[in-house]
């Protein structure tokens, strides 16, 4: 029933940001932030139980970890972008916020470096020798 | 979680108990003391949002990034 109080913590929470942006809007926006905050610190819960499951799978299967942790690494970095872009985004600074996000998308790309590297290996070792 | 839902409330009061004060100081004349009653209001509710971002940030590295 967690989601029942998140929505609802969220109409909340957006009836008070419309009060109080006729009055103060930074207030409205450190309220839009913090309320954000809190949903996502509520999720990180969650996603923590699914990666924990994930991670026992891989360990069960033999995946070496820099693979399970790469992905676990670019998805933190997908979720710590993402969420500033948005605040970013409430305040009204739609040019910082796309620079946030193409910030997250180079670190991602950063981290696939590795992933990457072994794919083309793994593809030059499947060429014919010598062709 | 170290803070509650309650937390949303006591910004929504700070933001208009300070509107309040703000409008009252402003009819009185004291201008400048109506900027610095809004400047601590908000650094009161900054701290409040960075102290849960800093929570979050915790978290999101623990369960994320193995630090």
């Amino acid at each position: 029933m967690d989601i029942i109080q998140l929505v609802g913590l969220g109409l909340v929470a957006a009836v008070l940001i419309l009060v109080i942006r006729e009055q103060k809007p930074l207030f409205a926006f450190l309220l839009a932030a913090f309320t954000g905050l809190y949903v996502f610190l509520a999720l990180a819960g969650k996603i923590g139980e699914v990666i924990a499951m994930l991670q026992r799978l891989a360990d069960r299967s033999g995946i070496p970890g820099i693979y399970l942790e790469t992905v676990l690494k670019i998805i933190g970095i997908a979720y710590i972008a993402e969420f500033g872009a948005q605040i970013v985004r409430d305040a009204g600074q739609e040019s910082v916020a796309s620079k946030i996000e193409t910030a997250g998308k180079v670190f991602i790309l950063v981290m696939a470096i590795p992933i990457i590297g072994v794919i083309i290996e793994t593809v030059i070792g499947m060429l014919p020798e010598g062709g | 979680m170290g803070i509650d839902v309650s937390a949303i409330f006591q910004i929504a009061g700070i933001g208009i108990i300070i509107a309040m004060i703000h409008t009252v100081l402003k009819q009185m004349g004291k201008e400048d003391m109506a900027h610095w009653v809004t400047l601590i209001g908000f650094v009161v509710v900054l701290f409040m949002v960075v102290r849960l971002l800093n929570d979050l940030f915790r978290e999101i590295k623990a369960i994320f990034l193995f630090q």
